[in-house]
């Protein structure tokens, strides 16, 4: 029997044990504590902030694009983009499920969206650029059931006269995974709208500004409780806007009075300057259905369809030139073979003529009979030409033809300008069609704008406008800007100017005397000089064509127009009053005065009378 | 001297100042828990906690009055109850594990009643008892006595509060004057449990169980008992591990790595971690704590309220609590030691070994040193039959300690 005093000792060992207990675990305790909040205080600051804070990125406007009198072919109206933050895989999932009818995601739309989110899980989602009042709607209406969901205002991209300039200014879209990963585009994150074509792509870099950043708090659901704001250093900055000579009211005329069912295109520039103040292609497309994606059904129509729409037949068609041609042959005769504008050939025009075994025919087959070289112009006349070309030689031509640029791009400012086709050697021939396989009559086919000659009516507007004014060549470009209109091409028009003014004598007269193939579109105030072109071609009836300017002594305006298939037998030629309706339209839009012309009837009386 | 002080009708006014004291701050916790950006459960919910405080105030009251031959008296029936209410959640608990009451207008967890019930019925058998127990036969009785709870509570399921009973067990027992190896080699088969995750280290265990056999000499049917209770544990832990639930295994593995599932299981710990750690020195100040806020921190009110200390009071403030617990601790020990009645001075010392087990762990669990097991913070976290139970219990070691 051990007694209280016993007791009590062993109860006062125990305690002071019980006591170091204490002790110890308070102090273990207090290590764990120390080594958070003492040591780790940095880290665990940095992993709390990375815990609330997201980044947003904040779309810069893009710059707008104004027409030569300031109003805006291209511009920005607020849009709404749906985009989900970063988080567990099966949420953002689930997410897009819940999304997917009505921001209308397709299953490939969804499977390229989650693939994004495997590439770069920690960047917030762009499930849908553009979404459309309705849907952001849908969503903010339904707000717990879409945490992290964020709908953000970016300015979104539109283009008041649309299909009017559609080819010219083309469209943006959302970036593809294979130009995300090209050096030019070094900066940019995925979801994020580019220019795709046009001066929206060839000027993407000053067009498109740089986005800025924005920082938002969410908490442990991903919701957004609070707007933190752009970071200092990170305000989006707009992009440049672009001042084109771009005349809208002409794109616009155009579109409305380009023959309907027809293909073809129209381009007018500045012959001074080399500022494109028209260009349109037909039949066009609405630039503004690719905004934020265009819908599958959509794009695959305008790819296939037959006339292909998406084609800028302006710089990137060619054509065989046709009788527009005839004047690069006097050019370079005059060059390189002493033409004159007074020059006879041998043969008068019998509607035709013999090279050995092959009859080579004039359009007007009761022939045009003896002619110099400006009446041979004026009426068109083929065999004059294939005799010009026979006097002048296939050398000659084929080399005096690329002093004139043909064959090469003009430089307009658009990323996808294609060159026109001319041979530059024999040797082109030889390698076409096989040494000997061709004979030297290949020269009388290209006098007339035939043969192996495509030209785009960028060139051919190129050439006209260094025949117009008989300045140094321009290079066409649509951005109005001094730096752009010093440009220089690579080649000069070095015909005397003597003669340039006889050639253009010639053309005026196409135009304004009876008998010229063009007289039925002559302007009632200004000289228009051109030369109508009727292109032969495998597909169908005869391309028309129409390349001239006004006035004829003081251009202010080439235009070069193509209407395919725009001239069957006995119809009138289609490309001819298109082109001289743009000048007169550009001519007064400017304020000229009226010349004086007397001699010349005025439009209207006579039937016009085609031209080939 | 303040560590005699004694006030006859009151006990120790010192803890209970503390007690008072440290629940009040508590609520005030409770109600910055609530004080987050979305919605939550928490909000408003310190008022709930406040009606509690009411109630376990008159708890302690009551508790106090009894003199201690009453609750001698009383034990085995308070014990009976707790069993028969352990055994009555399996019929009509409700809640998440179906582990509570529901008792007019509030309710009740049998598992937080049992401490106090299994604590009186262990001071009662074993404060009969004038001499330590020499045998391990003789613990037969205490024994049963917490294995009751403690499988019902276990088979609720709540590992956490059930290894609570353990510890009362081996801690009335060190109370009572039991040598240390013998605790220890009745608590082998436990740690067996533990090590039977690997052979090598349980290999190691028996080896010193064995070692302490030979020096501490029992009997060879004692002997031949726990070396086979050794061997039976060691051989059942896979098996166990296997009838764990889902989550409380990935509970335990997290705590070794929480990156396994930062998502899941491991979020607690990280998010934990993160509220206290970028606390620092001084904390974000009242109610202004940016995790907590935002919802990243998980159970803020109810088993990670330290987290919410440490967030918004920073170093300093855990600092400071942390000595307030040490002299909650120290003060009930106090009673402890002072009482020669063997029933009054085990009761304390229970209560306190119940205290330091919910202290130790759930602050080992907040900081990440610990696997989460869910047991509540005393006198701060949430929770109304825990505090009753608590304050029932200061009332009992007031009495105790006036009557010393």
């Amino acid at each position: 029997m051990k007694g209280d005093n016993e007791h009590r000792s062993i109860r006062r060992q125990r305690g002071r044990w019980a006591a170091g207990a204490i002790f110890f675990c308070l102090s273990i305790v207090a290590a764990g504590f120390i080594n958070l909040q003492i040591f780790g205080t940095e880290l665990y600051t940095l992993l709390s902030s990375e815990n609330r804070l997201r980044t947003i990125t904040v779309s810069a406007p893009r710059g707008t694009i104004y027409d030569r009198y300031g109003r805006a072919i291209a511009d920005n109206v607020p849009g709404y983009d749906v985009s989900m933050l970063p988080g567990p895989r099966d949420s953002i999932s689930a997410g897009l499920d819940r999304l997917a009818e009505r921001l209308d995601l397709s299953p490939e739309r969804r499977a390229v969206l989650l693939s994004r989110n495997r590439e770069r899980p920690g960047e917030a989602l762009v499930v849908r650029e553009n979404a459309n009042f309705e849907q952001v709607a849908f969503i903010e209406e339904r707000r717990p059931r879409f945490r992290r969901v964020v709908v953000d205002q970016r300015p979104r991209r539109r283009y008041p006269a649309g299909p009017a300039v559609a080819h010219m200014i083309g469209y943006v879209g959302e970036i593809s995974p294979e130009e995300l990963t090209g050096p030019e585009y070094e900066d940019y994150e995925s979801g994020q709208s580019i220019g795709k074509t046009g001066l929206e792509e060839q000027y993407e870099h000053r067009l498109a500004g740089r986005n800025g950043i924005r920082y938002a708090e969410v908490n442990a659901l991903g919701t957004i409780v609070r707007d933190l704001g752009v970071a200092q250093a990170q305000v989006p900055v707009p992009g440049d806007d672009l001042h084109l000579g771009i005349d809208l009211d002409l794109q616009v005329y155009a579109d409305s009075v380009f023959p309907e069912g027809m293909r073809g295109g129209v381009v007018a520039l500045d012959p001074v300057t080399g500022e494109v103040l028209l260009l349109y292609s037909h039949p066009t497309f609405d630039p503004n259905a690719f905004i934020g994606g265009i819908p599958l059904d959509l794009w695959h129509s305008l790819r296939d369809h037959p006339d292909q729409p998406l084609l800028d037949r302006v710089s990137m068609a060619s054509y065989p030139p046709g009788s527009t041609w005839k004047l690069v042959m006097s050019a370079i005769g005059m060059k390189t073979a002493g033409l004159t504008v007074d020059t006879y050939h041998t043969h008068a025009c019998s509607g035709g003529l013999a090279y050995h075994t092959r009859y080579f025919r004039c359009w007007l087959s009761r022939g045009h009979g003896r002619l110099n070289l400006s009446e041979a112009i004026k009426q068109s006349c083929n065999v004059w030409f294939y005799q010009a070309g026979q006097r002048i030689g296939l050398d000659p031509l084929l080399a005096g033809a690329g002093e004139f640029g043909f064959g090469r791009r003009t430089g307009i400012d658009l990323p996808s300008e294609r060159a026109g086709l001319f041979p530059d050697s024999r040797e082109w021939y030889d390698e076409r069609f096989g040494p000997g396989a061709w004979t030297e009559a290949v020269v009388w086919n290209l006098s007339i704008g035939q043969g192996e000659n495509a030209q785009t009516l960028l060139a051919m507007a190129q050439f006209y406008a260094a025949l117009a004014t008989g300045r140094a060549p321009v290079k066409p470009h649509l951005v109005r800007d001094e730096v752009l209109a010093r440009q220089r091409v690579d080649w000069t028009f070095d015909l005397p100017d003597v003669q340039r003014r006889q050639l253009v004598d010639a053309l005026a007269r196409v135009v304004n005397e009876p008998g010229g193939t063009a007289y039925g579109s002559r302007l009632a105030r200004w000289t228009l000089a051109g030369k109508t072109g009727t292109a032969q071609n495998p597909h169908g009836p005869p391309h028309s064509w129409f390349v001239g300017f006004a006035p004829a002594y003081d251009p202010r305006i080439v235009v070069a127009a193509v209407v395919e298939h725009g001239h069957p037998d006995g119809a009138p030629s289609l490309a001819v009053p298109l082109a001289s309706g743009i000048v007169d339209r550009h001519l007064e839009a400017l304020g000229l005065p009226p010349e004086e012309r007397p001699g010349v009837r005025p439009p209207g009386a006579p039937p016009p009378r085609v031209g080939g | 001297m303040i560590g005699r002080l004694r006030v006859p009708g009151v006990g120790d006014p010192l803890l209970l100042a503390l007690v008072l004291f440290m629940t009040g701050f508590g609520i005030a916790m409770i109600y910055s828990a609530g004080q987050v950006d979305v919605q939550s459960l928490a909000t408003g919910i310190w008022v709930r906690q406040l009606y509690w405080f009411g109630v376990a105030i008159v708890a302690l009251a009551v508790a106090s009055r009894f003199s201690l031959r009453f609750l001698e008296w009383l034990a085995p029936w308070a014990y009976g109850l707790t069993v028969l209410l352990l055994v009555l959640v399996f019929v009509v608990g409700t809640g998440p594990n179906g582990s509570w009451l529901e008792l007019g207008p509030g309710r009740l967890q049998p598992a937080e009643v049992a401490k106090l019930g299994t604590i009186l019925m262990l001071a009662r058998v074993m404060g009969g008892a004038r001499e330590p127990y020499e045998r391990l036969v003789e613990v037969r009785k205490p024994a049963v006595i917490t294995l009751v709870p403690f499988v019902l509570v276990l088979l609720q399921p709540d590992l956490g509060s059930a290894m609570i009973f353990g510890a009362l067990f081996l801690a009335a027992l060190f109370w009572s004057g039991v040598p240390l190896p013998k605790i220890f080699l009745l608590a082998s088969p436990g740690l067996g449990l533990l090590l039977g995750f690997n052979w090598i280290a349980w290999g190691l265990g028996f080896l010193v169980v064995a070692a302490c056999l030979s020096v501490h000499r029992l009997f060879i049917l004692e002997s031949v008992g726990v070396l086979l209770a050794n061997v039976f544990t060691g051989a059942l832990t896979l098996r166990i591990w296997d009838s764990l639930a889902d989550y409380q295994r990935n509970r335990l593995l997290v705590f070794l790595d929480p990156e396994i599932d930062p998502l899941g299981a491991g979020w607690h710990l990280i998010q934990s971690k993160v509220a206290i750690g970028s606390g620092g020195l001084v904390g974000a100040g009242f109610a202004e704590g940016p995790q907590k806020r935002l919802a990243f921190l998980p159970e803020q009110h109810t088993d990670f309220i330290f987290s919410v200390v440490g967030e918004e009071f920073g170093f300093i403030g855990v600092m400071l609590f942390l000595v307030l617990f040490a002299l909650l601790l120290w003060r009930v020990l106090r009673v402890a030691v002072s009482m020669d009645d063997p029933f009054g001075s085990l009761i304390a010392f229970c209560l306190f070994a119940v205290l330091l087990t919910h202290i130790v762990v759930n602050l080992g669990m907040t900081v990440g040193m610990m696997p989460v097991t869910g047991l509540p913070l005393p006198l701060l976290s949430y929770g109304g039959s825990f505090l009753l139970v608590l304050y029932a219990g200061f009332g009992i070691v007031q009495r105790v300690a006036w009557e010393a």
